[in-house]
């Protein structure tokens, strides 16, 4: 998921605006209008190449740093049956995060920048990934809630104007069926297990639960970028809609499931036709954004140490093409 | 200049009597590596039975600002399509 536009300064007001060619524009503005895909090679304005490289980049930054915490509890899978069906979730997260990477390719910033700009801290991504995953039971509020709404946002997206960024989305949204109800399901047989282990699903929807509403980023009233995204037809819908929709889409799981929602303003509206919620800590989500998550520091380490813990391999594929290239040159 | 592998751009055959259709792209040093890479990264799930790689330098493609007069004889022609002619109704099944 994590679509959210967590970048406050780029892109926005503070960059001066570039000037376009007025013919140019509103011949864009009015393909867009029509619902139509802009291609790579397609003329496009410099702020809706620059939104849209920032989105995919973080959306594709998401995918990646969201492998870890599932895959701290590979080894601790209880079963080997539940170990193969992480193992092949975080595989589609990789996966994602590759369909991602092609598509921001494809609006001329390279996979090294943007692989660069993620390790040196410059690039944003999910707040949702900086929490810890204490449990086993995290693992099945993960595929539930962050996979849950992840498709909430997910799903409008593949009508997004960007041809390659929506045909991804097409992709991804097929594959993120299974991750969310893998959750789910894992989540149910604790439930009938012991005190103890329910107890621990409990926990865990407690603490994911908040963070989960705050993925669909800041409300629409803070959320300077949103208008002009919505108007490209970049985001097809707005923060609290999103918000709104995983509300009344998960609150009757929860009570499938036996488990209570941790927010005590939580209530049906017969008028509205929606669940009420209680205000979310937005504090919370800045000082997540900034940096300030409980294993922030941890995930950047663990992800550095994975790229630089496999440079022997790309040297060694590298070093083989540069050999069999060499032996087609002495042949020819 | 970056230092990323080239750029292949995959095509799968979802099944036999269907076409190769583009299914997205994958940076991998040399051919062999890049159809692995497209086989992990295009058809986890049974989504096909061939997959073809093709540096993405190697395609040449059609100008999208040209598209209007390269694509225009085909709206201005309207005799090439079946439903320009007018038959009698006792013509039945042309
Ligand atoms: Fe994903
Ligand atoms: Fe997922």
């Amino acid at each position: 998921m994590y679509t959210t536009e967590l970048d406050k300064t780029a892109g926005s007001a503070a960059a001066p605006a570039a000037v376009e060619d007025p013919a140019l524009l509103a011949a864009f503005e009015a393909r867009v209008a029509n619902d139509e895909f802009i291609e790579p090679k397609d003329w496009m304005p410099e702020a809706y190449r620059r939104t849209l490289t920032r989105q995919i980049s973080q959306h594709a930054h998401s995918e990646i740093v969201g492998m870890l915490p599932e895959g701290n509890w590979l080894t601790r899978a209880p079963s080997l049956k539940r170990k193969a069906i992480l193992l092949a979730k975080i595989q589609d997260e990789g996966g994602h995060g590759l369909y991602l990477y092609c598509a921001a390719e494809t609006l001329g910033t390279s996979r090294e920048q943007m692989i660069e700009a993620l390790h040196a801290g410059k690039a944003k991504y999910s707040t949702i990934f900086n929490y810890p995953t204490l449990n086993w039971a995290d693992i099945g509020a993960i595929g539930w809630l962050v996979d849950g709404a992840a498709i909430m946002n997910q799903v409008p997206l593949q009508r997004t104007s960007y041809g390659p960024y929506a045909r991804a989305m097409v992709r991804v949204c097929k594959e993120e069926s299974f991750h969310q109800r893998q959750g789910y399901d894992l989540l149910l047989e604790m439930m009938k297990g012991t005190p103890e282990q329910r107890a621990m699903v409990q926990d865990a929807m407690n603490r994911w639960w908040w963070p989960s509403l705050m993925m669909f980023g800041p409300p629409d009233d803070n959320s300077p970028n949103s208008a002009q995204s919505i108007r490209w037809r970049i985001k097809r819908e707005t923060n609290d809609e999103l918000r709104q929709k995983f509300v009344d889409a998960t609150v009757p799981q929860a009570e499938l499931l036996g488990i209570t929602v941790p927010d005590p303003d939580l209530q049906w509206n017969e008028e509205r036709g929606h669940y009420d919620f209680g205000a979310i800590d937005w504090n919370e989500f800045y000082a997540v954004v900034r940096g300030e998550g409980p294993v922030a520091r941890e995930r950047m380490k663990a992800r550095r140490a994975a790229w630089d813990e496999g440079a022997w391999v790309r040297e060694a594929a590298a070093a083989w093409e540069a050999r069999q290239a060499a032996r087609r040159a002495a042949a020819a | 200049m970056s230092k990323d592998w080239p750029l292949w751009e995959v095509f799968v055959r979802a099944r036999g009597g269907l076409e190769h259709r583009h299914a997205g792209s994958v940076h991998a040093p040399d051919a062999e590596l890049a159809l692995r890479h497209a086989r992990d990264t295009y058809t986890r799930r049974m989504e096909g039975v061939s997959l073809w790689v093709v540096r993405s330098a190697d395609i040449v493609a059609s100008d999208p600002d040209q598209a209007g007069e390269l694509f225009e004889p085909a709206a201005s022609k309207v005799y090439r399509h079946p439903t320009f002619y007018d038959l009698p109704d006792a013509v039945k099944h042309m």
